[in-house]
């Protein structure tokens, strides 16, 4: 027989076994069926050795050996099965559960350690028991029961190698030796982020999830992925049945999916239950007749001052539809041939890619408007206009796994510690494994600490930055001539324009100093391998097409794109930005970013629909703000987004959707864009409905249902399609054998689906069965027997010359500048509990719970001056509007900089912004608003 | 109307929930930041001088304060836990956590320590012990501590850093009162000295090409020197095997010398700290090593402050070009840290947990680089062996074993004291010969050969030869030699329970917690031990897996005392 020559050969209880290079001999017995008790030992985990219940023996050594951490030799000779290894197994059990027994047993149904202590039959009774340990259940989302505790260490390996959090940690010693979050304080005092990879981890129930939700009966486990951010973890949702008899999800657990391997953060493992949230819509509801819309009614209803019942009554989803189409209908048809049309519609990109394929084509050919947009808009709009004018496409080169492969890695204006804590954990991997971070952030984010260089510019100079560091690459001789040379345009133009942006020059603009700007533009240059992430930190701005262009320059000039390792990647912040975009949910393009005024697009999508479409691009978010507060944009519908939380300049615009002629917003909860609307429709969570969605990295996932929506919601697909027939379309997607739209239905879905890829080159490959099959494919796929391309340019790039053209950008300030009068300048962002504005996790009550006030982030030296204390109220004003919020006094944010989360209707960050628009991406800028501040007397 | 009640907003109030704006862990104000940085002064923010770190922070507030922690963890860019655990590792750090109202309790004034080693309990510790509290008053801390290395005088008290010998309580209530707390530079060869009587010669030898490496080895290896920690690996052996790994090699130097009863590298380091400084150096030169870390355990302040000296003056004038880098290292009070990977963890600046072997120290050690660890004694008989010649090393020894052995000789003899004798002597003739004999009075009941984890045997196996591997047919081993004499008088017994179950408690304090059979085993053992009736059945089980399963020595030989007194001293559990 024909063996591989690396493979071991040794001899385990009698019997020959061979082992793969680095194989462990518990491994290798695992393989063999041999059982060997272990409980330190866990896949995923780097081997520890401590809890020695897995000792084997190995002759002609002196002591026992754990068979979690030893390779064999060729021609060892092991025995797990002898007296003296069973022996100490044993022992090493016993003394365990003489500890931790009983309370494992009262903790958790799954302990490993009572199954091994059971399976070998291990006495009880004949060792003294520990002391009592006290349990701390200061935490919303888990409890520490350390009477169960063994010291096994994988709560902290999973905490510190896997997470890289490093809050848990071993303390004290010997008999003393206590796991311990920070300086052995209550979790919730700590700085836990509560990603739960602990509790996954934990073998005896010593970390469970909190109010004795890991006892709960399982029924049914559905895999399915996580609603939130864009980074698109898989998990398993654990259904079984509360007190009450209704089903409910009592646990998620993470998934080996491509993008999280199993992990998850605080969102995604304990901020599920808005599903079950009380406030959720279960009936249609209509704006009761004489109740005017008032933008004052939405701070009225969430401090809880008006019912919902005083705006709106109840009615037949018959009723509901036939309103909210005839209100559609009624200005669509009342609209003067050849003036611009007066409706707009805004779809999600929190929902499917078959909702919003569906939803944009109800827009053009049931409202016969291209005015659909959604909050990628808010998001990334710059960025994918850059993408899409230099690369010709809009999407990332890499997935953020590559970081792995990479030698340097450039993390800018993100915090996906917070936004994104999985992508991040990979980030900080690679930085243990030897990659280098350089984070540009104007905030010490949590992934400060892991940085090699943290560059802490003023606000709003990034492209000051950006070309100070091109131009020490082009004066340095660090461009990658080949690469430029064969594929890449507008070289020289970029070389004139960063001519003058010298390193002192640029320092005093952005505060970093030159040789810092050197060092880095050396190294980023220079390395193997070097990959860009950022976020909202660089599209945000009114000059975010030109952020993003540097970024563009700095990865073509130095050849950093096109390998494993490199590249450019916006980090998607909702769980279908990608996807949504795709599909066509945006203002000047059809579905695969066919552009609406080319005749070849037009021509193609009016065949297909059978019906006139317009010629002119639609209207983009704000811009349909502000059309709506001029009076020129009437009847809107509104598809799980909420632009009275998420848009600029947030009062104008309030006032804008009020008066509205004709809203219809479709939802789960009664969001403040709901308050202002005049029909609402109780919509599906993400957990309620069949789907598809593409993450960050274009990895197409599928989504499955795991409860059925509350009282009369309905199915979104379903709501759409049948306000799309109300308005004359003639759909047949949910048929009489789907059900009547409440239940998810795989089949309408599948329908829609396999509509929009006639469309999409990209996913030619993925029908929806391989999706179903394979649950994830990287996209594009072209054929369905092979993987998609995870990393694309690598030979050309997607444009009429495959090749990338750089455009050229210089340093311009912002309108929003401190003066005396508004001295600070205030970024808008997200805490790590909270997504969005927080329809969602303001609903789940433990995300809520941990951080249920809005926070105004300040540095202690401001604190000082203002007289603000941490904890206190501070007012914030700006020349749009005013909010007030509980002072965070932190070193995180540089003096003269503030920060304000916009998850919170208490202190709606959006009533300071403006909506002053980037050119190109016409995203506002968010990020820098000037403004003054206050402390308010407790 | 229709009248469907929509709920209003409602608190959900069964969750605990932040009261206020989330805090992502201690917050660290500056003033905090800068008092830290006081603290540290030029020290290198360097991760592995995470201990050096707490020991600056430590000697200048008395105390580690949590706010300090969190401030220093900042500064490393470490998280917190990362610096609590490390902290709290270590019993000569006294961290404190804030009040309610985010205060500290003032740090006590003065700490007075008293060994509670088997010796030092023979000679009265217990009672001093119980006298000093009331005698030095509320603001005086008095501590128990494990064997501070100092059995030849004791009983033994330590005010601050400065030990007591033979104390009683009139000596330390009067340093107390006098506040003399600094240790007293030991009256050493110093640098000039140690030169003017040849010293260096040898060294610089070697860098000239008069010696060259090979022979230098060889000389090693047949002198048959074996490692006098405890391990007794071949010293000639392991220079050559760290010799063939690949380059940067690291040297560490354990001068932990913590097992007790054991005070040998102490009384050489106190008296000659060349001979050792130039053995070291001579191992750097043939095994190609430019990096050494001394690893000096904290109690040894003395000795501390003597090194410091000399080896600045060594730098100041080096004997020859091109001399290593030497880092010397504080200790933080860890038995542990004496085992060779603990060691190493602890030079890193971490937790002094003994890490998995293989890989070998040798081959992956300090830094992940191929590592010569050495015992300090080891290296002190450097120069005397490649200059003498191999054989006037390996020509000592008694019943057929070769070579020279220091015994540190405490408990009941008369003079007690590092004893340069050779390998194989007997105990009864160790003690005739060497100690003056036994106090007046008193007969021979028992011995320790080789410090707390050696075992006990019985005086009538006191003439059995003392050496490496003699003792294992006795259950019995000699380690470092560290021999503790127990006797019988008409008025007292020296019974090795008491010795057993002081034992025990030391390896439960010290044992670093992370494999089971030590954490939990020592645990039980003392608890089951404590009994008058011993569970001799259960005993021995967790013996076995003690002795099988634990990751390092410290586990394996936990055991010893206790399965000692089964084996030699039945009459005493029967008495019971």
């Amino acid at each position: 027989m024909n063996k591989p020559v690396d493979f071991i050969e040794f001899s385990l209880n009698g019997k020959t076994v061979a082992a793969a290079p680095g194989e462990t001999l518990l491994n290798v017995a695992k393989r063999s069926g041999v059982r060997i008790p272990h409980l330190c030992a866990k896949n995923g985990l780097e081997p520890a050795g401590n809890c020695r219940a897995c000792v084997v023996e190995v002759k002609g050594e002196r002591t026992l050996a754990p068979s979690c951490c030893r390779t064999p030799t060729p021609g060892m000779t092991v025995d797990s099965a002898s007296d003296r290894a069973v022996t100490a197994q044993k022992m090493v059990l016993e003394l365990l559960t003489s500890d931790a027994g009983v309370a494992s047993a009262e903790h958790t149904h799954e302990s490993e350690l009572l199954f091994w202590a059971d399976k070998w039959k291990v006495p009880r009774g004949r060792l003294p028991g520990r002391a009592p340990v006290a349990k701390d259940a200061s935490h919303p989302a888990f409890e520490v029961n350390l009477d169960a505790c063994i010291q096994c260490t994988r709560c902290i390996r999973a905490c510190r190698d896997i997470q890289v959090n490093d809050v848990l940690g071993l303390a004290m010693r010997g008999a003393h030796a206590k796991i311990v979050f920070d300086q052995d304080d209550a979790v919730v005092a700590s700085s836990c982020v509560a990603c739960g990879e602990c509790v996954q981890a934990c073998p005896t129930g010593a970390l469970m999830p909190a109010r004795g939700a890991g006892l709960a009966k399982i029924d049914r486990e559905v895999e399915s992925v996580c609603p939130y951010c864009g980074v698109g973890c898989q998990l398993t949702l654990h259904v079984g049945h509360d007190s009450q008899g209704e089903e409910k999800i009592h646990v998620v657990t993470g998934r080996d999916g491509p993008a999280n391997h199993g992990r998850l953060c605080v969102k995604g493992r304990f901020g599920f239950d808005y599903v079950h949230n009380e406030r959720r819509l279960t009936t249609p509801l209509v704006r009761r007749a004489g109740v005017a819309k008032d933008p004052a009614d939405i701070e009225r209803f969430k401090r809880g001052e008006l019912a919902l019942s005083a705006l709106f009554r109840e009615a037949s989803w018959d009723e509901a539809l036939d309103l909210a189409a005839g209100g559609l209908a009624r200005i669509r048809d009342t609209t003067p041939p050849g003036t611009p049309s007066r409706l707009a519609g805004f779809g999600s990109a929190k929902g499917s890619n078959e909702e919003a394929y569906l939803f944009q084509k109800l827009v053009r050919t049931g409202m016969r408007t291209h005015n659909v947009d959604h909050c990628t808009r808010l998001c990334h709009a710059s960025s994918v206009a850059a993408l899409l004018e230099g690369l010709g496409s809009g999407a990332v080169s890499n997935p953020v796994e590559d970081v792995a492969q990479a030698d340097v890695i450039l993390l800018i204006g993100a915090n996906p510690a917070s936004n994104h804590p999985v992508a991040a954990s990979w980030i900080k991997n690679a930085v243990q494994r030897g990659a280098r971070l350089i984070l540009a952030d104007p905030r010490a984010t949590p992934m400060a600490r892991f940085a090699q260089w943290h560059l802490a510019f003023r606000p709003d100079t990034d492209v000051a930055l950006l070309t100070g560091m091109l131009h020490v690459i082009v004066a340095e001789g660090l461009v990658d001539e080949a690469f430029v040379a064969a594929r890449v345009n507008g070289y020289e133009a970029v070389k004139a324009s960063v001519a003058e942006a010298t390193p002192e020059r640029m320092a005093e603009i952005c505060g970093i100093d030159a040789d810092t700007i050197r060092e880095v533009a050396r190294a980023f240059a220079t390395s193997r391998g070097s990959m860009i992430l950022w976020g909202m930190g660089v599209s945000q701005h009114v000059h975010g097409t030109d952020n993003a262009r540097c970024l563009i320059a700095l990865s073509l000039l130095t050849g950093q794109i096109g390998r494993p390792g490199t590249g450019l990647h916006p980090l998607r912040g909702q769980n279908n930005v990608q996807g949504a975009s795709d599909a066509g949910l945006i203002p000047m393009m059809y579905p695969n970013y066919q552009r609406v005024v080319r005749d070849d697009a037009h021509a193609q999508f009016e065949a297909m629909w059978g019906t006139p479409l317009g010629r002119e691009p639609g209207l983009t978010v704000v811009e349909i703000i502000k059309e709506a507060a001029a009076g020129r944009i009437t009847g809107m519908y509104v598809e799980g987004e909420n632009p009275a939380m998420s848009d600029p300049d947030l009062d104008h615009a309030r006032a804008a959707m009020a008066r509205l002629e004709h809203m219809v917003v479709q939802d789960i909860f009664a969001t403040e864009t709901a308050i202002l609307a005049d029909v609402v429709l109780p919509a599906s969570a993400f957990a309620e409905k069949w789907g598809s969605v593409t993450n960050t990295d274009r990895l197409i996932q599928i989504g499955r249902p795991a409860l059925k929506p509350p009282g009369q919601a309905r199915q979104d697909l379903w709501s759409i399609e049948q306000v799309g027939r109300r308005l004359g379309l003639g759909w047949n997607y949910w048929r009489a054998e789907d059900g009547d739209g409440h239940a998810a239905a795989e089949a309408p879905t599948a329908r829609v689906y396999e509509e929009m890829r006639t469309v999409m080159e990209p996913l030619a490959g993925v029908p929806w069965s391989r999706l179903v099959r394979e649950d994830a494919v990287v996209t594009p796929a072209e054929r369905e027997d092979q993987p998609g391309h995870a990393v694309v340019f690598t030979e050309n790039f997607p444009t009429a010359d495959g090749r990338a053209t750089l455009v050229p950008a210089r340093f311009v300030a912002g309108p929003e500048q401190p003066d005396s009068e508004f001295p600070f300048v205030i970024s808008t962002g997200r805490v790590l509990e909270h997504w969005h504005t927080g329809a969602m996790t303001r609903h789940a009550d433990v995300l809520d719970a941990l951080a249920p006030v809005p926070t105004i982030s300040l540095h202690p030296d401001d604190a000082q001056r203002l007289g603000a204390v941490h904890g206190g109220v501070l007012r914030v004003e700006s020349h749009h509007g005013a909010i007030e919020g509980v002072a965070d006094v932190t070193r995180a944010v540089n003096p003269g900089h503030l920060f304000v989360p916009f998850a919170y209707w208490e202190a709606a960050a959006n009533k300071l912004t403006g909506s002053a628009l980037d050119a190109f991406g016409k995203i506002p800028g968010f990020k820098v608003t000037a403004v003054r501040a206050f402390a308010l007397p407790a | 109307m229709n009248t469907t009640a929509i709920p209003l907003q409602k608190v959900s109030d069964q969750l605990p929930r932040r009261k206020q704006a989330r805090r992502n862990g201690r917050s660290v104000a500056s003033a905090t930041l800068d008092e830290v940085r006081e603290a540290l002064g030029a020290m290198p923010l360097r991760r592995d001088l995470l201990i050096e770190h707490l020991h600056a922070l430590n000697d200048r507030h008395g105390q580690l304060r949590s706010d300090h922690l969190a401030a220093l963890a900042q500064l490393l860019k470490l998280s917190q836990v990362e610096v609590y655990e490390v902290a709290s590792f270590y019993h000569h750090f006294d961290v404190v956590r804030e009040d309610a109202q985010g205060g500290y309790a003032a740090a006590p004034k003065l700490t007075v320590r008293v060994c509670n080693g088997l010796s030092c309990e023979l000679a009265g510790a217990q009672a001093l012990l119980a006298k000093l509290p009331a005698l030095l008053g509320a603001e005086v801390r008095v501590l128990e501590a494990p064997c501070v290395g100092r059995c030849e005088q004791a009983p033994v008290a330590v005010v601050h850093q400065r030990a007591v010998p033979k104390a009683d309580a009139a000596m330390v209530q009067a340093l107390v009162e006098a506040n003399q707390r600094g240790d007293n530079l030991p009256d050493a060869i110093d640098m000039a000295a140690y030169q003017a009587q040849g010293g260096y010669r040898l060294l610089r030898d070697c860098h000239t090409g008069t010696r060259d490496v090979e022979s230098v080895i060889k000389t090693m290896e047949d002198s048959g020197l074996r490692g006098l920690g405890g391990a007794g690996f071949p010293a000639g052996r392991k220079w050559r095997i760290v010799r063939a790994e690949a380059a940067p090699r690291l040297m560490a130097v354990n001068i932990d010398e913590g097992e007790p009863g054991t005070f040998k590298d102490r009384h050489y380091l106190e008296r000659d700290p060349h001979r050792f400084v130039e053995g070291m150096l001579v191992a750097a030169w043939a095994v190609g090593i430019d990096r050494i870390f001394v690893y000096l355990r904290d109690e040894y302040h003395g000795c501390r402050a003597l090194l410091e000296r000399e080896l600045a003056a060594l730098r100041a004038n080096p004997p020859v070009p091109n001399l290593p880098e030497i880092e010397l290292r504080r200790g933080a009070g860890a038995y542990i840290c004496g085992e060779e990977s603990a060691m190493i963890e602890s030079i890193e600046g971490k937790r002094g947990m003994p890490r998995l072997r293989p890989p070998y120290v040798a081959q992956v050690g300090l830094f992940g680089r191929p590592t010569l660890e050495h015992n300090f004694e080891t290296l002190f008989w450097v120069r005397d062996i490649v200059e003498r010649g191999p054989q006037w090393f390996a020509s000592h020894g008694r019943h057929g074993r070769h070579g020279l052995r220091s015994f540190s000789v405490s408990g009941r003899v008369r003079e007690p004291g590092v004893k340069l004798a050779p390998a194989g002597i007997t105990l009864r003739e160790l003690v005739d010969e060497y100690c003056g004999g036994l106090p007046e009075g008193h007969e021979l009941y028992g011995y320790l050969p080789g410090g707390a984890s050696g075992g006990i045997l019985p005086a009538s196996l006191a003439d059995i030869p003392l050496d490496f591997d003699t003792l294992q047919p006795h259950g019995c081993f000699i380690g470092s030699a560290a021999v503790m004499v127990l006797t019988k008088s008409a008025t007292h017994i020296d019974r090795a329970v008491d010795a057993a179950r002081n034992l025990m408690r030391f390896f439960e304090d010290e044992s670093c917690g992370q494999c089971t059979p030590c954490r939990a085993g020592t645990t039980k053992t003392r608890a089951l031990i404590e009994h008058d009736r011993w569970d001799t059945a259960l005993l021995a089980e967790l013996s076995q897996v003690m002795r099988d399963a634990s990751i390092c020595g410290l586990g394996q030989a936990a055991p010893n005392p206790v399965d000692c007194v089964v084996r030699y001293f039945p009459h005493e559990l029967g008495a019971q």
